[in-house]
């Protein structure tokens, strides 16, 4: 087994050995599986969800690749977000979750025994719904994942981490004279970056955002969108988005879900439709529903 | 149905807003409200000016140092509340340090790590039904327990320290609900952010639950400690005594009184000599206590609310 990421070339925010570290402790593996258009992060096969004995998601199957914004979208609750929260096991905190099937991030099943969901986690930031800055210093906010992976030794590391991640999340120069101000002060799409710097903080590899501009007004969400933009160089991004123009717009790859009705329960279950390059999706899907939902005739 | 007017016009507007029905129910509805509020208030009115009438006077009388500094006696100008400010400082202390931690420490768990199944469920069922347990029975049980339970080489039998941890047993289911109503509060986006940015479950929950959670917590641990200050039931089964000598700070396993088994013995004796007034006068300094303890938990929780927000 071989520590070597030849993968993971890219700028280290501060300091080296703690970037080492934290791949080290999930023992990412040289992944063969780099294509040429980018190297495999995830590889997802047969993926289902399960809420006790319902079964939510069903054969969802994709592969999410290095410095790309792969975009979830599909109608209400076809299990985007679900799907999302499997890839850095937040729904390990829903009791009655489980997950089916195959997860791999470069080679590694993410679901086997040995791995810590709360270093997947650090590799593997997220960005909620809705902006939830900590009741704490816009400083604080930014420093929470860094003091609790212990990223950062010294006063002065930490000053540092907190001004890059603010930096990369297009925050700095709005906040930097009140970096001791609570980050409820700020507007909603402040808050909203805030929790970019946050999630940057801890210096990840990939960004899990879930709807992030849901509740954000136009100008805000053309901030972020562009902010991903920026971002995607360094890092990897999915995002569950319900506004097709900005999966359009931002990702690289896109998949479709959908919801089909099981008969004897009512209930629904979600399945992924579709998933190839983004300009094919939105062109020339070769499904009929991926073509119904995004020229807005369901959904 | 209304036919609409074929031209709207000023007058036409003003007839349909204008309205001629008269509303009966809803302002009788207010004033019946209003009219419960006025009850409760004049019930708590009465009992204000029923005690302060007598005590306040008779406090600024005989001088409010005298009457706190003095012990029991069996004459009425006499008797002071020393012993029983003593007493009751004492047991609140001791539910302060073994109640609360036990409480605040019960409701984490059960909120924050237990797993929602029909075992935590009846847990929680219970829990509440403790809550309304009569204090009398927690006398009984805190007798066996602590005075005869085997622990009698550390509480020395019938004691201040035994009535205490007696106390401390009366408020826990208490300081368990409203903890937990408090860490319920918490919003589950924060813990979400939380786990998201890498952290472990204590971590979240230092970090994040607990000082959101505090001043609800603190209200709820103040509240039930001015409840378990005011019984004077469960120390009648403790050995609570009115008159004896002693009842220093510290003396953990010796005799005891307390503020409200004070008020309860001295109103049972003969009005003749006096011992109304002094009654009065003892109530009027459990008040002060009781609120003022009510006044500290709300001042805190204002203070810590505004590091929250």
């Amino acid at each position: 087994m071989s520590n070597a990421t030849p993968a993971d070339t890219r700028t280290v925010m501060s300091e080296p050995s703690s970037r080492d570290r934290a791949v080290s402790a999930l023992e990412v593996r040289d992944s063969r599986a780099s294509t040429a258009d980018g190297t495999t992060v995830f590889d997802v096969s047969d993926l289902s969800v399960y809420y006790a004995d319902f079964r939510a998601v069903r054969d969802v199957e994709l592969e999410v690749r290095q410095h790309e914004v792969t975009a979830f979208i599909g109608p209400s609750g076809c299990g985007k977000t679900t799907v999302l929260r499997c890839f850095n096991r937040m729904n390990d905190l829903i009791e009655i979750a489980r997950v089916e099937g195959n997860l791999s991030y470069h080679g590694v099943d993410l679901y086997a025994p040995k791995v810590n969901p709360v270093e997947v986690r650090r590799r593997i930031g997220m960005v909620f719904q809705k902006p939830n800055p900590f009741p704490k210093s816009i400083y604080d906010n930014v420093a929470y994942g860094p003091r609790t992976a212990g990223l950062a030794k010294k006063g002065s590391d930490l000053d540092d981490i907190v001004e890059q991640s603010l930096r990369r999340a297009a925050l700095w120069d709005e906040v930097k004279d009140r970096l001791k101000a609570s980050g409820l002060g700020l507007s909603g799409g402040q808050q909203q970056r805030l929790c970019i710097a946050r999630a940057l903080a801890t210096d990840p590899e990939v960004v899990l955002m879930d709807e992030p501009c849901s509740a954000l007004d136009p100008i805000a969400t053309g901030r972020i969108e562009d902010l991903m933009e920026e971002i995607k160089e360094q890092y990897t991004i999915i995002i569950v988005t319900h506004n097709m123009q900005q999966a359009a717009r931002v990702s690289d790859r896109c998949a479709f879900f959908t919801t089909e009705v099981n008969e004897e329960s009512d209930t629904r279950t979600g399945l992924l439709v579709e998933f190839d390059a983004t300009e094919t999706m939105f062109s020339n899907p070769s499904d009929e529903r991926t073509e119904n939902y995004v020229t807005g005739r369901f959904g | 149905m209304s036919t609409i007017p074929t031209e709207i016009t000023r007058d036409v507007v003003a007839a349909k807003l204008h309205g001629e029905k008269v509303d009966i129910a809803g302002p009788a509805f207010r004033y019946l409200l209003m009219g419960c509020l006025g009850l409760v208030l004049a019930a708590l009115l009465a009992l204000l000016w029923n005690v302060s009438s007598v005590g306040v006077p008779y406090l600024a009388d005989r001088g409010v140092v005298d009457f706190l500094s003095r012990y029991g006696s069996s004459q009425a100008e006499l008797a002071g509340l020393y012993q029983a400010l003593m007493g009751t400082i004492q047991m609140g202390i001791i539910i302060i340090v073994v109640a609360f931690p036990l409480g605040v420490a019960t409701a984490v768990y059960l909120e924050e790590y237990a797993s929602d199944n029909l075992f935590t469920r009846a847990l929680g069922l219970v829990i509440r039904n403790l809550a309304g347990v009569p204090a009398i029975v927690y006398g009984l049980l805190g007798a066996a327990l602590f005075a005869r339970g085997g622990l009698e080489g550390l509480t020395g039998r019938e004691s201040l320290l035994s009535a205490g941890l007696t106390l401390s047993i009366l408020v826990l289911p208490i300081v368990v609900i409203t903890s937990a109503e408090a860490l319920r509060s918490v919003p589950a986006s924060l813990r979400e952010g939380g786990f998201g940015a890498g952290a472990t479950r204590w971590e979240v929950v230092r970090t994040l639950v607990l000082p959101n959670a505090f001043p609800g917590i603190l209200t709820g641990t103040i509240l039930s400690l001015a409840r378990g200050l005011g019984e004077a039931a469960p120390l009648l089964l403790l050995g609570v005594k009115s008159s004896f000598s002693g009842g220093e700070l510290g003396e953990l396993r010796g005799n005891f009184t307390s503020l409200p088994f004070l008020i309860a013995d001295w109103s049972k004796k003969p009005a003749s000599q006096g011992w109304p007034d002094n009654t009065q006068a003892a109530i009027v300094v459990t008040l002060v206590v009781i609120l003022g303890i009510n006044a500290i938990g709300i001042a805190l929780r204002n203070r810590y609310e505004k590091n929250t927000r």
